[in-house]
Formats: C-alpha cells, sequence, structure tokens
C-alpha cells in the first residue's frame, strides 16, 4: 500500500492530482480504517496520484461546530486551512461525508476554497474516466441496499453516485421505505455520534436498521464511518450480524476487485 | 334610507379591513425584532422558488393525498375571491351581481365557482375526518393540546361555513336561479326552497349573502391568531428561504473576527478596547430577538402540519424534540414579546426568554442535525437553524454542553480528534 504525505511529495517537488482527507475516524476508529485502507488500494490501483496529510492533518471541526462550539470549529478550521492553503491544495476527496460538507461548504468563506469531493463521487469520475473497472465478482445478484447519509444527501443533494457504483457491482439494489431525500438519519449527526441520545423509546440506529432489514439485504452498504458505525451496532442489537454485512462503497469495490 | 345598507356596509368593509392592517403592521414589527440577515440575493431563483413552492405547491404533493386535497383548497379559496370583489362592489354601490353583465361569461365563472366551492366543502370535510376520525398521530402529538387543536378546527368550520353560505347564497337567488346556467350545485339546493314563498327565499339569500361577507371580514381578522397566516407568510417566506445547501450553517463573523485576532502573531494580547466599541456580540440565541428576521417570520409562516415532526428521527424514537413545537415555540414567545412592547411601548425585561422558557436543552440536544424537517416543511421554514442557535449561546455563552460533548470538544483542542488519540499516531494505520 502506498501512502505518500503531501510533506513527502512536496520534498520530491511534486504536486500530487488530490488530497485525500482521510479524517479522524478513518484514521482512528478500527472500523473505519478498514475503510481508509480499501480506498487507498482502489486509489493506488487506479495509479492516482495523492497524498495524506497524515500527522499534519487534523480534525475540520464539524462535531464541534454541529455542537454549537463556533470558536474551536473555527480555531480548527483556519489552522487546517493555513496547512492547506501551504500545500496549495486545489482538489480534496474524502470518505467522510461530515469533513466533505465542511470543507466543501464551510471553509470557502475562512479562505480555504477547494474542490471537494465525497469518495463515492470520485470513485465514479475514475470509472467515467476508464481509469476503474468494477465487475460484479463475488458481490453479483446480492441484494444490496444503501443507507444516505444526511451529511452527503439531503445536505449536499448527492445521491447517484454511490447508486451507480452498487449497480455496476451487478448487484440488485434495493431501496429502502425512507431513502434519498426522505432518507432517515442513522442517529450520530449533529454530534450525537458523541453522546448518549436523549431520553425515548427507542435508539434512532434501531429504527433505521430494523428499515434495512425489511429490505432483506445481504449487505447494508453507506458512505460514512458515522453511519457504518451506528448501523453495526443496530444489526447486533437485532442479532443479524452473522446474516447481513454493513460495508462501504469503497470496501465493495476493493472487495469486488480482490484488492 | 335605501342607502343605509351601503352605508352599512362600507362601515363594516373599513372596520374589518382597518383592523387587518393594524395587526399585520404588528406581525411585521414583530418580525422585525429580528437580527439582519441578508437575503437580497439571486433574486431570479428566489422568485422562481416562490413560485413553484407558494404558488405551485410543488412540496405539498410529497404527500399526495394531503397535497392534492390542500390544492383544491387552496385553488377555490384563491379562484373564488374574485367573487368576493363583485360581493364588495355590490355592496358598496347597491347593485346585484354587477359583472352579470359579463353575459355567458358570467354564468361560467359562477358555475366554475360553484363547482369548486362543492370540491372544497368535500376536501375540508376530508381533512377534518382526517384529523378527528382518522387521528392521523402528527396531529396528535402532544404540541397539537389545546388552542392549536381548536385553531385547525376553527380554519375547517369557518371555511365550511363560508362554502355553504356561497353555495346558499346561490340557490336562494330567484333571479339568479331562473337564468339556470352557473348553477351547477346550487340548482339542487334550490330544489329546497320551492316550497318557501319569495319573502322567505329572498330573506334567506340577503342573509347568506350578508354572512358570506362578514364571514370573510372575520376570517380575514382570524389569521393574525392563527396558525392560518401561512395563506400570505408561504409567499414571503419560500422567497426569503435559504438556497445554499442544507448542510452549510452560517460562520459567525464575531467569531471570525476573534480568531483572527488570536491568530495574529502581532496582535497585543492586553490592547484595551476603543472607548467607543460596541460591548461585544452575544454568541447564539437565547431569546426570540438573538434570531434573524427569517427565522422570526418562518415561526409566524408555520401552519402546525407536522410533516417535519413526523420525518425526525428524534421524535420518531420518542424524544422530546419535535420540529414543529420548536416553531411554534418560537411565535408564543414572540408574540409575547410583542405584547411586551404594545404594553410598554418597548420591551420591558419580563425575566423569560426562548431558550428554558420555551425550548428546554433536552429538545435542543436531541438534534442530530439531519434537516430531514428542512427538507419536509411545505413551506421552506428552518427549525434546524433555530436549534443550532440555541446551542451556540448554550455552549458559548454559558458553557451548558452535555458532558461528553465537552470531552469531545477538549479532545479536538488538545489532539485535534474528537477522540483521545494522539495527532501523532494519525498515519499509524497505514502501516496496521
Amino acid at each position: 500500500m502506498n501512502v505518500p504525505t503531501m510533506a513527502e511529495m512536496t520534498a520530491q517537488g511534486i504536486q500530487p492530482d488530490v488530497l485525500f482527507w482521510v479524517g479522524c475516524a478513518g484514521s482512528f476508529d478500527d472500523r473505519a480504517k478498514k475503510i481508509t485502507k480499501a480506498f487507498v488500494k482502489i486509489l493506488n490501483k487506479a495509479n492516482v496520484q495523492f497524498a495524506v496529510l497524515g500527522t499534519e492533518e487534523s480534525c475540520t471541526g464539524d462535531p464541534a461546530k454541529r455542537a454549537g462550539n463556533e470558536f474551536l470549529f473555527q480555531m480548527q478550521a483556519m489552522t487546517n486551512i493555513e496547512v492547506l492553503n501551504a500545500y496549495e491544495v486545489k482538489k480534496i476527496v474524502t470518505a467522510c461525508p461530515h469533513c466533505f460538507n465542511t470543507l466543501k461548504n464551510e471553509y470557502p468563506e475562512l479562505g480555504g476554497k477547494y474542490e471537494v469531493l465525497h469518495h463515492t463521487e470520485f470513485l465514479k469520475s475514475l470509472l467515467d474516466e476508464g481509469k476503474i473497472t468494477i465487475e460484479g465478482g463475488k458481490f453479483k445478484g446480492k441484494r444490496i441496499t444503501f443507507h444516505d447519509p444526511c451529511y452527503l444527501g439531503r445536505a449536499n443533494d448527492v445521491y447517484e453516485a454511490p447508486r451507480v457504483l452498487i449497480e455496476k457491482l451487478e448487484a440488485e439494489l434495493v431501496e429502502m421505505k425512507r431513502c434519498k431525500t426522505n432518507g432517515l438519519c442513522c442517529g450520530a449527526g449533529g454530534a450525537q455520534m458523541f453522546k448518549d441520545a436523549e431520553k425515548g423509546n427507542k435508539e434512532i440506529n434501531v429504527e433505521r436498521t430494523e428499515e434495512a432489514l425489511e429490505t432483506k439485504p445481504n449487505i447494508i452498504a453507506t458512505g460514512c464511518p458515522f453511519c457504518n458505525t451506528m448501523i453495526t451496532d443496530g444489526i447486533k442489537a437485532k442479532n443479524q450480524e452473522h446474516h447481513v454485512e454493513v460495508m462501504d462503497i469503497a470496501e465493495l469495490i476493493a472487495n469486488a476487485e480482490d484488492l | 334610507m335605501n342607502y343605509i345598507d351601503n352605508i352599512a356596509f362600507a362601515i363594516l368593509l373599513m372596520i374589518g379591513i382597518g383592523f387587518f392592517v393594524k395587526n399585520s403592521k404588528k406581525i411585521v414589527r414583530n418580525i422585525k425584532l429580528g437580527k439582519n440577515i441578508d437575503r437580497s440575493d439571486l433574486p431570479n431563483e428566489r422568485f422562481n422558488n416562490m413560485l413553484k413552492i407558494a404558488l405551485g405547491q410543488s412540496k405539498m404533493v410529497k404527500r399526495p393525498i394531503a397535497g392534492i386535497l390542500h390544492i383544491i383548497v387552496y385553488a377555490g379559496f384563491i379562484i373564488i375571491n374574485i367573487e368576493v370583489l363583485e360581493i364588495i362592489i355590490d355592496g358598496l354601490f347597491g347593485t346585484h351581481r354587477v359583472f352579470s353583465v359579463l353575459g355567458g361569461f358570467y354564468s361560467f365563472l359562477i358555475g366554475s365557482f360553484e363547482i369548486l366551492a362543492f370540491l372544497v366543502l368535500v376536501s375540508v370535510i376530508i381533512f377534518w375526518m382526517r384529523r378527528m376520525v382518522l387521528q392521523i398521530p402528527r396531529f396528535w402529538n402532544k404540541e397539537m393540546k389545546g388552542w392549536p387543536k381548536n385553531d385547525a378546527l376553527n380554519i375547517l368550520y369557518f371555511e365550511m361555513v363560508l362554502m355553504s353560505l356561497f353555495l346558499l347564497m346561490n340557490a336562494t337567488d330567484n333571479h339568479f336561479q331562473n337564468l339556470n346556467v352557473g348553477n351547477p350545485i346550487s340548482q339542487y339546493i334550490a330544489n329546497l326552497f320551492q316550497e318557501s314563498s319569495i319573502t322567505v327565499v329572498n330573506s334567506i339569500e340577503r342573509t347568506a349573502w350578508w354572512l358570506h361577507i362578514v364571514g370573510i371580514l372575520i376570517f380575514l381578522n382570524y389569521l393574525y391568531y392563527s396558525k392560518h397566516l401561512h395563506i400570505l407568510l408561504a409567499f414571503p417566506n419560500t422567497y426569503f428561504a435559504n438556497l445554499k445547501p442544507k448542510g452549510q450553517f452560517t460562520n459567525l463573523e464575531a467569531v471570525t473576527n476573534e480568531v483572527k485576532l488570536m491568530m495574529d502573531p502581532s496582535a497585543d494580547p492586553y490592547a484595551v478596547p476603543a472607548e467607543n466599541a460596541a460591548p461585544p456580540e452575544k454568541f447564539g440565541a437565547s431569546d426570540v430577538t438573538d434570531l434573524n428576521w427569517v427565522q422570526l417570520m418562518n415561526a409566524y409562516t408555520c401552519t402546525e402540519c407536522g410533516r417535519c415532526t413526523s420525518v425526525c428521527p428524534a421524535n420518531i424514537t420518542g424524544k422530546e424534540l419535535s420540529p414543529r413545537a420548536i416553531m411554534m415555540k418560537t411565535r408564543d414567545r414572540l408574540e409575547e414579546v410583542g405584547k411586551n412592547i404594545d404594553k410598554n411601548g418597548k420591551f420591558i425585561d419580563d425575566g423569560k426568554q426562548l431558550l428554558n422558557d420555551y425550548i428546554t436543552p433536552e429538545e435542543v440536544w436531541a438534534c442530530t442535525s439531519c434537516n430531514a424537517c428542512v427538507e419536509e416543511c411545505p413551506v421552506n421554514i428552518d427549525p434546524l437553524s433555530i436549534i443550532i442557535d440555541l446551542r451556540r449561546y448554550l455552549v458559548m455563552e454559558q458553557s451548558a454542553a452535555p458532558t461528553e460533548l465537552n470531552s469531545m470538544m477538549t479532545n479536538i483542542e488538545n489532539n485535534g480528534a474528537p477522540w483521545q488519540y494522539n495527532q501523532m499516531d494519525r498515519l499509524n494505520w497505514k502501516d496496521e
């Protein structure tokens, strides 16, 4: 696995085509790290000249902002923007819709103007350009349902890219009752990932998982590390972990290709 | 003596419209209590949104049954109001069905009005049944007890009565019935009066005519007290709605200035603020006057349909939060502040505020910021922006975040991640 850092690339006088923003979950969460690696394998396979910030990366400030801490958010944003601008970054891809939304929509006003893509959009562009080919492989004929991450779907109107990729796997894409603009949150957004839910009669991730299970899927696909955690927990709560897998789109593609 | 009717009518009209104008001014004043926010950009896109969403009802039909019924009532309401114009002219000048000089076209108009009025009546009855017989859950959430429930029913009864009066008025108009065109519905009602004397029929016609116009004037003035204001405010509300991606939250400018100062190596940490400098702005919102005018207009526009609440993940799973209640409470507090100003000439501190006294932190913290409520609202109300402004106040002014969120934020400050991992370990995954 080849993972160059911006510092290394710059030292060699190379300006990479795209910066892979790994994000905190992608860097530290055991489950999300697998997604990160799957995505890197695809980038390597497609010979994409990319780099990561590595230890120079820091939280985008998204959870702080959603929690109402605008100060902390802007401190993080300004620091990150200084790093990104110093490396003259033009294009960013990330596998986290929260980082994606913040970098894309909230950084420009603070001086960080980049072309920002979610990894499903980026993978679709690689596909369109013929840099990767996707064949069904082991997912051929499998029932896959896609859970729309709020910060990818409603927040930024990206609904098609992940679905195009799933269909390329020759899998059967089955939609949940609430999907696309009507998609139900996994329960992690708005900094809920980092706290217990308020008192209620059910956990949101269980509600969503039940709905996903109604489609009788072999795989529940997501495009967000937090959604992944929430749905995985939901699957465990419903004792379905031996029947249904929760996978990121990047993992589906990397596995189909047997990378 | 013949002019008594006309004078009485003119006075009635002036009182009705006069009160409406007076109360409308109060609403405008209250909305202007909000902070400034610039929504003057992209006028074409805004205008198109207004045409599509408010006039064209494009978001209403996302739920087809309620949507189509609503379009019938709405179209009926607007079109039948052409008839009101005739009533006003007749009333002021003592004419009778002044537009009937239009001949065949008039018959066509009144005929269409009658069909619409009948359809409106049917739709309104179905609406009533959805509330009271089917008891669709979103009409029975806990914020819908008392006035909100009665308000909704009052509106339905109003419309039932107004439509019935319109049809009755036509049915008992002998001259009109004798023409026997333009009366596709009222002719059947007219049959009921065949046995009655001319005097009785005529007096029923006059009574229905008067009650119809009085009813309309009362309804006009009822709007001010009601959720029904949306028939007017839906237009500016969709025009001034947010056009940016839903995930984009505002970057507080006051904070940007502070952060820039903190990061500026040449800034003097001991600098004394300029003598005439304005006091630092409050971060976030704890009361309605901290919100912007679009948020306050949102509150007045809300029709309490509850579509937002019915898609809210927090509400679905039994949490306190209901986006509709956020809007209703914001309006309640705003009206309270407005009354305070009416009484005292200016706002006198009443020891209350929107946060805590109306909206509890528990509600505010239950939100996942998923934007389902914003997406769902048929008139583009944004409850999420209010929730975030309340969070900002809780966190930045009161340091009152839930403990776990405080740990998350401390971690971000200390090691650049919401969890306690060393920033220097960020790339370890590569070799694992």
